[in-house]
């Protein structure tokens, strides 16, 4: 593998790969010496030019847990306010010797630029609206243990409802992508101002009322909501978001039993989730956290493991 | 400044309409070929088209202020190579040319340095700021004679600012080119066509009605003062049917289309090359056929450019920060051949109208878009219209390298240009 | 750890058979002996097999142990893939199994592999299970030994030595894989 840009980088084969590599990985975690010697003599960087203390702490354990050396680089507002473009910025850390660029960047696209700049690979974690496939794969992770626990696997068959701001989540376009991939059926919920242009060329239905598509859904993946939407006039307030669109007491209690609750991070307690939601046994949110570092661990060894196809 | 002058005779040139003639050009204007002396310099031009010089509406020529992306001479430069005999320099320089001091100083800058014809558009508002008029009538009285005017780049939103600029500039036969693009509907930020494209790459939206809502409202405005508005780069359908409309009334509104406008589509930003970033947005098939039959039927007056160079650093950012806007002189004609007249929807004499009588007659300018007889000043572009090339983005006379038709195959019909009777560009 | 990949029929040499199963059989059980009287009993003892053969041996072995103890051992697998010191040269590997049965701390770990050849299974064996605990003592059983080692390392039991040419290919047939029992040699030009 080049680079992980996009979910859609990633054929069944591959994807299935990495997350069963990450169920060894996830054992490193509890051992004495969490400690692999994978990447021992790798660079890779993570340059975050927008915070996400979640998502870089969780590759730079990931990272380290490999052996490789592992930098932090914050860029944010950087480039742009120094003069400096986004392209020499990354040339310049790239003549460094650096062997894989961990990129999270507020614009869409910035990932896939940079990776048709760079010797290095490059590992897409978060690209402005456009796509986070990482956490599509701590999510697949984190739904597969909870298939696996319920005594059912693989996704074929699964419902996968994705409910909240569409428009601005790069989660649920890597989600869609790789649940095409992987065979889950994904449904999108979210109020009609929310939704992208072209949703429906995405292959999955798409839908307002949340409550049918609780009824039928195996996993309900709640997105965070801004409350800074409210201004551009995507909603009327938290009050009505909630009861059309949070995952509220009565939601939890509706749904189908042996259903399971994710949720991206950070949660907005009381707008897109109840805080009973959030606790809720079914929910795998501390999952997903605890499964992010071993599915990070697994795409850096995918990446890096091997000498073959790496700087030409 | 042209590379030779004097007098020159070009034989067995084709003519727009079909006939064949020789041209004479001697002291800067065409004269009978039989005064022609016997060892004049020659140009044979069989089967080569000889049309009028091609006249660009809407250039950024980026002096004063980015002499670093492109200057008065590398722009006319482009120019000449392109077939265009005259050029108007936008507004948006550093400084704005908001002032007759201003609009004098780009002016200058033409008479000096140009290859063709400069001439200098004003800002309609001061500093571009969309709120307080620019000295519009010192402008046009200037020795810039400045008869268009545009807060190109950003849109007079202000309705009341536009019906304002439309007035005032009715006193001296002045025209204001809009840029057209609601704010709110397509702000700062929106970097592509809202479609399933945008969506699916997470690229903030451009709706197409950000853009007609504005022509709606300025054709109106225009009816209501009796002005000349004109269009810039239309990119949309329901903008063509809006002026359509406008047109139906008598509403005196001109518009143009850009040739990436007519040629390029959204798809092409997919990897996010921000060479394909432009402001109005590549739009999908269905506007890019509106926009083609628009300049078929006349809807759409002219083709503009929107030249518009970028230094290489302030294209090297991500997609929603890097600077919108493409190369267009040197391949204007190019794309105009291929798309209109290739494909049988427009002629020759319709082209000539389209791209150098139009827009010389929307911008009053004396001289240019004339046709070829004797008498007229000797502006005129010679085309080889079955010559193909693939673009080579590197073999620029612009300083700058964005040019959206690199490695494109296209027609590459321009043989040589004449700028008042001097050749400024040959093959 | 004997390399997965099948014979090349195109040799047009089919390997021979050196060891049959019932002679396989008899090595097992005296390695099981030897394993026992080396630890005089099988207190502390953790048998940790090496994917892929190893780990159906380390099985084999516990299970002759059991039998002669009258109580099962703890056996696990231990994964090396990466500890290999080859990892880069080659294409992403998968990465096997690891299960610890419980802590080895002080225990008496003994690595299962099915051929001895260069040494660096068993050094990358050796470094996965630093990171896992801290042993009393490792020791090395191998149903094969077949020469050539690039690295100091030495078995405690062994089920065959055998001699070979560095370009032969030593494979360890197993019931549980491959559907019989056999240790055949082949000149494929293999590693082994």
């Amino acid at each position: 593998m080049r680079h992980l840009l996009s979910a859609s980088d990633l054929d069944l084969a591959s994807a299935t790969s990495i997350l069963d590599v990450a169920e060894e990985m996830q054992q490193v975690q509890s051992r004495p010496v969490k400690k692999l010697p994978a990447l021992r003599g790798r660079t890779v960087v993570n340059i975050f030019f927008e915070d996400s203390t979640r998502t870089r702490t969780s590759f730079e354990i990931a990272g380290k847990w490999l052996s490789a050396d592992t930098i932090n680089v914050s860029a944010k507002g950087s480039s742009v306010s120094k003069g400096e473009s986004l392209r020499d910025t990354m040339l310049t850390l790239d003549a460094m010797g650096v062997d894989a660029f961990v990129i999270r960047h507020p614009s869409s696209g910035a990932a896939h630029q940079v990776a048709g700049w760079v010797q290095a690979k490059v590992i897409n974690a978060g690209d402005g609206q456009h796509e986070h496939p990482t956490q599509a794969l701590l999510d697949a992770y984190s739904m597969r243990h909870h298939f696996r626990s319920i005594g059912s696997d693989g996704f074929a068959g699964k419902k996968i409802a994705i409910v909240g701001d569409l428009l601005h989540s790069r989660v649920v376009r890597s989600n869609v992508l790789l649940q095409r991939t992987l065979g889950g059926g994904v449904v999108l919920v979210a109020p009609p101002t929310l939704l992208p242009t072209g949703v429906e060329t995405w292959g999955c239905p798409v839908t307002s009322d949340f409550d049918a598509a609780l009824a039928e859904a195996d996993i309900v993946m709640m997105l965070r909501v801004q409350r800074e939407r409210m201004a551009g006039a995507f909603f009327p307030s938290e009050r009505e978001y909630a009861e059309g669109y949070g995952l509220t007491e009565a939601r939890l209690a509706a749904m189908k039993p042996g259903a399971a609750i994710c949720h991206p991070g950070p949660m907005n307690r009381g707008v897109e989730i109840s805080s009973a939601a959030a606790d809720a046994a079914n929910s795998l949110v501390l999952d997903q956290v605890a499964g992010g570092v071993a599915v990070r661990m697994s795409v850096l060894y995918h990446l890096l493991g091997s000498d073959e196809g790496a700087k030409q | 400044m042209t590379t030779s002058s004097g007098s020159l005779l070009i034989t067995g040139a084709r003519l727009a309409d079909g006939t064949s003639t020789d041209l004479y050009i001697s002291d800067g204007v065409l004269a009978d070929p039989a005064s022609a002396p016997a060892g004049v310099e020659r140009i044979d031009a069989d089967g080569v088209l000889a049309l009028p010089g091609l006249v660009d509406l809407h250039t950024h020529l980026r002096q004063p202020g980015r002499e670093d992306a492109e200057t008065v001479a590398s722009g006319t430069a482009a120019a000449a190579r392109g077939g265009y005999t005259c050029v108007h320099a936008m507004a948006n320089t550093d400084p704005v040319t908001d002032t007759a001091e201003a609009a004098e100083y780009v002016q200058a800058l033409g008479e000096r340095d140009g290859h063709c014809q400069v001439r200098v558009v004003g800002a309609v508002t001061r500093g571009l700021g969309g709120a307080e008029l620019a000295e519009l009538g010192l402008m046009a009285a200037s020795s810039a004679g400045v008869r268009v005017f545009s807060d190109d780049g950003r849109c007079v939103d202000d309705s009341l600012v536009m019906r304002r600029a439309l007035t005032y500039v009715k006193s001296f036969d002045g025209v204001v080119a809009q840029h057209s693009q609601d704010p709110r509907l397509a702000g700062p930020g929106a970097c592509c066509h809202e479609s399933e494209y945008s969506g699916r790459l997470g690229l903030p939206g451009w709706p197409s009605q950000a853009e007609s809502v504005i022509v709606a409202r300025d054709v109106q405005l225009a009816e209501l003062t009796g002005s000349r508005l004109h269009v810039c780069h239309v990119s949309t359908a329901e903008s063509v049917d809006v002026v359509r409309w406008a047109k139906a009334r008598g509403i005196r509104v001109t518009a143009e289309v850009t040739p990436h406008h007519l040629l390029l589509d959204t798809p092409l930003v997919s990897d996010y090359d921000t060479t394909f970033k432009v402001n109005p947005p590549l739009r999908t098939a269905e506007h890019l056929e509106a926009v083609r039959e628009g300049l078929a039927d006349g809807t759409i007056d002219s083709v503009g450019t929107d030249h518009a160079p970028h230094a290489r650093q302030d294209k090297d950012h991500p997609f929603d920060v890097a600077l919108p806007g493409m190369l267009g002189l040197e391949q204007a004609l190019a794309v105009v051949v291929d798309v209109m007249v290739n494909t049988g929807r427009m002629d020759w004499p319709t082209l000539v109208e389209r791209m150098s009588a139009a827009p010389a007659r929307i911008g009053r300018v004396v001289g240019q878009g004339r046709p070829l007889v004797v008498g007229e000043p000797a502006n005129l572009v010679l085309v080889d219209p079955s010559a193909r090339g693939v673009v080579d983005g590197a073999a620029s006379a612009s300083r700058a390298r964005n040019n959206p038709y690199h490695g494109r195959d296209l027609p590459d019909p321009v043989v040589a240009t004449i700028w008042k009777g001097g050749v400024t560009y040959r093959r | 750890m004997a390399d997965p990949a099948p014979d090349t029929p195109t040799s047009g040499i089919s390997p021979r058979v050196v060891v049959d199963g019932p002679e396989l059989a008899r090595s097992l059980a005296r390695m099981a002996h030897q394993i026992l009287e080396a630890n005089r009993g099988a207190d502390d003892l953790v048998l940790l097999g090496i994917p892929t053969r190893g780990v159906f041996l380390a099985r084999r072995l516990a299970a002759l142990i059991a039998d002669i103890e009258g109580r099962p051992v703890r056996i696990g697998e231990l994964d090396i893939t990466m500890y290999r010191d080859d990892l880069r040269a080659n294409p992403t590997r998968r990465v096997g199994r690891t299960a610890i049965p419980g802590r080895i701390d002080d225990a008496v770990v003994v690595l299962v592999d099915d051929v001895l050849f260069s040494g660096r299974t068993i050094t990358a064996a050796i470094d996965a299970l630093r990171d896992l605990g801290r042993p009393r003592a490792v020791r090395l059983a191998v149903l094969v030994d077949r020469g050539h080692r690039e690295l100091p390392i030495a078995a405690d039991h062994v089920g065959r030595t055998i001699q070979t040419a560095a370009d032969e290919r030593v494979q360890v047939r197993l019931s549980e894989l491959d559907g019989d029992d056999a240790v055949t040699i082949g000149r494929t030009g293999g590693k082994r």
